[in-house]
């Protein structure tokens, strides 16, 4: 433990920002891409259903490490595109996670009663103000624990891109190891580190889902140290 | 772009390799993610604290923290105390140890969701404690969190590639490797990440079948 040089510090401590910026920046992405992916499987037209489906069962279907070598290695010399490796880590991490986002934004907006969506037509509502401001205000606490769950795997994917020479933890860790010859001390920091990350985050996402819950009326529920979300219970008492 | 089927019929041999190392991890880990997840979860209930306590700490930290990371350590740090394990056992370790935590918690559903009644009725038979579980908890138990599980293997397939960073030629291993020797990245890589997709759809379609019929 004592063997790490400020300099060695350093360089996992860079690490972490990079880690976290790959961690937020593909997070936005793959928020963007929910949504909009999520809220075209609700669409009239079943073209539209079709493709953003397809887009789901694709991007969830293979693996985010496999698209990631394949957006690295096969863009390039198929179709001549290359990436700065930091966008094509978050390019490829944004779309897989967007795509497993989508289905909860899916589920969230099935999951709020027709009949609100049906008073929006009574008010004549047009589709886009009847999203904005009936359906998703009423899903979006819904959306909050699962999408942390999400978040949290996210985190975890970001170290993939290690494999791949862009600077995150795990790359730093490489590093240090090479140095020190020793890789107990290096692994146990940076597994910390990235429990320590993963802590904050889903205690950032727990406020985060009281908030959305009070401007509903609702009482957020009790849960565990990193709990998984529970469905709320049917008899949760309102507006203490 | 280019498109050279000479080379997918080239790469065809290894693919198979790599089928049939990523169907070997899968299953192997697959069962220790399913055995070690019961040990956890029936742990979580313990009476005792020093159990409890320890095994949610545990299960926690290797849930939230990279499995890449977790394969790096055994791969690296477990040959320093002296354990020597191959690239694709340290794999199955790996994965079937960071599954275990997930599995874990789909039988604590499952078994939160056998009604109260059950566990009095054992009390009231006089029934000894592990023909309580043997008999009437967990079989209610597992088969309400049979398809939960199936999620859990199809997650696990498409985290395999990850054992190939250390070393261990499951399919994108393959793939990595005949494109460093043949300078061909497109066939093998989209080869791959298309099986990957032609085995997940079917399976998660599977599934969905399954939770309509098992879940009441």
């Amino acid at each position: 433990m004592t063997d790490l040089t400020t300099g060695l510090w350093g360089l996992l401590f860079q690490g972490v920002w990079v880690t976290i910026q790959l961690t937020v920046l593909g997070a936005a992405l793959g928020a963007f891409v929910a949504f909009v992916v999520g809220v075209a499987r609700t669409n009239r037209l079943w073209i539209v259903r079709f493709l953003s489906g397809l887009y789901m069962e694709i991007f969830r279907g293979t693996s985010a490490l496999v698209l990631m070598f394949w957006v690295f290695f096969v863009l390039p010399v198929a179709f001549g595109w290359q990436l700065v490796p930091m966008w094509a880590a978050v390019l490829s991490l944004g779309l897989t996670y967007g795509a497993y986002g989508s289905e909860i934004v899916r589920g969230a907006l099935a999951s709020v009663p027709p009949a609100q969506r049906e008073a929006g037509i009574a008010l004549n509502f047009t589709p886009w103000q009847r999203l904005r401001k009936i359906v998703l205000p009423q899903a979006w606490p819904g959306m909050i624990p699962p999408a942390n769950n999400l978040l949290i795997e996210l985190l975890k994917g970001t170290a993939l891109v290690s494999v791949l020479g862009v600077g995150d933890i795990a790359f730093g860790a490489s590093l240090v190891r090479n140095a020190l010859g020793d890789s107990a001390p290096v692994y146990t920091i940076i597994l910390v580190m990235y429990f320590v990350i993963a802590f904050v985050l889903t205690r950032g996402m727990r406020a985060l889902e009281r908030q959305a819950k009070a401007n509903l009326g609702q009482a957020p529920e009790r849960s565990r140290l990193f709990g998984k979300g529970r469905p709320a219970a049917a008899t949760s008492t309102g507006g203490k | 772009m280019q498109w050279d089927w000479s080379a997918v019929a080239d790469f065809m041999p290894r693919f198979w390799d790599g089928v049939l190392v990523t169907l070997q991890a899968l299953v192997l880990g697959s069962l220790i993610a399913f055995a070690l997840g019961l040990v956890w979860a029936i742990a979580q209930r313990s009476a005792l604290k020093a159990v409890r306590w320890p095994v949610t700490v545990i299960t926690e930290f290797v849930r939230n923290t990279p499995l890449l990371v977790q394969l790096f350590f055994l791969y690296f740090v477990l040959p320093e105390w002296n354990i020597t394990f191959s690239a694709l056992t340290t794999g199955i370790i790996g994965l079937g140890l960071h599954y275990s935590t997930y599995t874990a918690e789909v039988y604590r559903a499952g078994i939160d969701g056998v009604p109260v009644g059950q566990w009095e009725a054992c009390t009231a038979l006089n029934m000894p404690r592990g023909r309580t579980w043997t008999a009437v908890v967990l079989p209610q138990a597992i088969r309400r969190v049979v398809p939960a599980l199936g999620n859990y293997v199809i997650a696990m397939l498409k985290d395999s590639p990850m054992i190939a960073t250390i070393g261990a030629l499951e399919l994108l291993g393959q793939a990595r490797q005949f494109s460093a020797v043949t300078f061909q990245p497109t066939e093998p890589i989209t080869v791959v990440g298309i099986a990957f997709i032609l085995i997940a759809y079917p399976a998660s379609l599977l599934m969905r079948a399954l939770e309509r019929r098992l879940v009441r």
